[in-house]
């Protein structure tokens, strides 16, 4: 197993948002993360990314427990909902950051790192927009920009949360023929949170529900519509 | 007053059909009101802020500009531009750095007492100048909590530089913090979480994510507090011992200078700290109009 996450348990206050939540990710799957809102989908990315600590339970990468490890050595990419581009650098600078932070000695030759950008953006289909600002460019191709940057330092596991969010159905639908592309032939292990369940069964794996911060059902898109576990999946899955 | 039909927005009363006249001669009415109301205000505002102002300058070159300028260049006005500076060039970076680190921890973060620290900040704006220079001398004076001790050391806080810094920093304190809480607040961490997971160090993160996203709004408010840090009066004036020549800042080389009657230096110093005052004013529009931009340009 690529990710092993066990009875994690995250508490705000008096109040619970991982409620003893078990998953495990497999090498090079796409996982889907569906779920209503305030269900604990986003709590859970950033536990994994290292911007929140668990209260309880334990997360191993590879074989390697990470709770110890820094969210800036996780080597995780995570996609935010709103993007969270650097506003005040250009694409091409937004997607060379993680490059341009390395230590000197694992640090790419400037003109590598030049050449990487380049093929990251032509991979993206944004090939020509390098020398635009995050406000000149539409949601959609900021949605790019974010996991161009995302991919551009190899992450052993990429994060997307609810990366369609703020699109428009037609953009929305045409992303996810070729986010699944990419991912396939990019050889990704990827966690896509999202809360439309069409866009679940299309696009993943497998299908994880979560309710209230605990997995309800994961499996296959198919067994997951055919056979839901509970009334909760079922209604949830209409 | 009667109504032959309901109420209607100002702006609708636009000349359609029907009776045009008596709605015509409401508007012209309604607009002659309004014009009245701001030509009084602009009326107000020449007397009140741009009269002193005239005034400073044709005095101070009532004798003509050789005279002023000699005013200027007397060792004691010197001295009082010198210190001035001095204490301006020590409290401003000061400030400008623990103003933004408690923008930040405030912007930033959630904590119990937040809220309180942030009214906190502010306290030096609500507090009368005189108590903020006053503090400083019962901590510091001869017979002050210190005094004792730092008599013996031989080390000089108050009636010397170092009081004079100390009173400026406290009375100029909120004008960088405050500039930046609202802005660091609505930008969010997003940006710092995004540089955090992409393997950046929290140098990295502070000089090439947060610092850029804030620079304009920092700098307005350096601009802000050094052009109090520069006029400051009832502050220094408590701490400064008005020692001519050595402890007198501008503003107070100015009451000295007005109290001796010496009219034309008096003028002439109070010409230079407007002057600043102006120039203040420009950069502050011009800052003002490029962080109005970078707002709107958020993503
Ligand atoms: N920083 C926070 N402080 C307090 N409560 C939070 C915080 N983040 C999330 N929560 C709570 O945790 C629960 C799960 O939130 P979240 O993970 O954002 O759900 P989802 O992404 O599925 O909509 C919600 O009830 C939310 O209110
Ligand atoms: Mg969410």
């Amino acid at each position: 197993m690529m990710v092993e996450m066990r009875d994690l348990r995250k508490t705000f206050g008096a109040a619970a948002a991982l409620d003893g939540l078990s998953l495990s990710v497999g090498k090079g799957e796409f996982l889907a993360l569906l779920g209503p809102s305030g269900s604990g989908k986003t709590t859970l990315l950033r536990v994994l990314a290292g911007l929140e600590f668990v209260s309880s339970g334990s997360i191993a990468i590879g074989g390697r427990p990470i709770q110890d490890v820094p969210a800036r050595e996780r080597q995780i990419g995570l996609v935010f909902q709103h993007y969270a581009l650097f506003r005040h650098m250009t694409v091409a600078r937004n997607v060379a950051f993680g490059l341009e932070v390395r230590p000197k000695r694992n640090r790419p030759s400037a003109a590598a790192i030049r050449d990487r950008v380049a093929e990251l953006l032509e991979m993206m289909e944004i090939g020509d927009l390098g020398g635009r600002y995050p406000d000149q460019i539409s949601g959609g191709q900021r949605q790019r920009v974010a996991l161009a940057r995302a991919l551009a330092v190899e992450p052993a596991l990429l994060l997307l949360d609810e990366p369609f969010g703020a699109l428009d159905a037609k953009v929305r639908r045409n992303l996810r023929v070729w986010l699944r592309a990419l991912h396939d032939r990019m050889g990704l292990t990827s966690i896509f949170v999202t809360h439309d369940q069409a866009e679940a069964l299309d696009m993943a794996d497998r299908v994880a529900i979560l309710r209230a911060g605990r997995i309800e059902q994961v499996d296959t898109p198919d067994a997951v519509s055919r056979h839901p576990a509970n009334d909760f999946v079922r209604e949830f899955m209409r | 007053m009667p109504r032959s039909h309901p109420p209607r927005h100002p702006d609708a009363d636009a000349p359609i059909a029907g009776p045009a006249r008596p709605a015509q001669r409401r508007w012209d009415l309604a607009a002659l009101r309004r014009r009245l109301a701001i030509g009084l205000a602009l009326s107000a505002m020449a007397i009140l802020l741009v009269l002193p102002l005239v005034l400073i300058f044709t005095e101070a070159l009532s004798k003509g500009l050789d005279i002023a300028l000699e005013a200027l260049a007397e060792p004691e006005a010197w001295s009082a531009i010198r210190l001035t500076l001095t204490v301006a060039a020590i409290a401003v970076p000061i400030n400008a750095i623990c103003g933004t680190a408690a923008a930040w921890c405030i912007g930033r973060f959630e904590f119990p007492g937040r809220a309180l620290l942030t009214t906190l900040i502010d306290l030096p704006f609500s507090v009368s100048p005189v108590i903020s220079g006053l503090v400083w001398v019962l901590l510091f004076g001869a017979n002050g909590y210190f005094g004792a001790w730092l008599d013996r050391h031989d080390v000089r806080i108050v009636f010397a530089l170092p009081g004079l810094v100390l009173a400026t920093m406290f009375v100029t304190f909120p004008f960088v913090a405050r500039s930046l809480i609202s802005l660091m607040r609505e930008q969010g961490a997003a940006e710092e979480e995004a540089a955090l997971t992409l393997g950046a160090n929290g140098w990295q993160i502070f000089v090439r994510v947060t610092l850029p996203n804030i620079f304009w709004a920092m700098l307005y408010g350096v601009l802000l507090c050094n052009a109090r840090a520069m006029g400051e009066f009832g502050a220094v004036a408590v701490v400064s011992g008005h020692i001519r020549g050595q402890t007198l800042t501008m503003p107070l080389y100015v009451e000295a200078l007005f109290n001796d009657y010496e009219w034309i230096g008096a003028f002439s110093v109070a010409a230079l700290l407007s002057m600043l005052a102006l120039v203040t004013l420009a950069l502050r529009m011009l800052l003002e109009w490029r962080i109005e931009r970078d707002r709107s340009a958020g993503v």
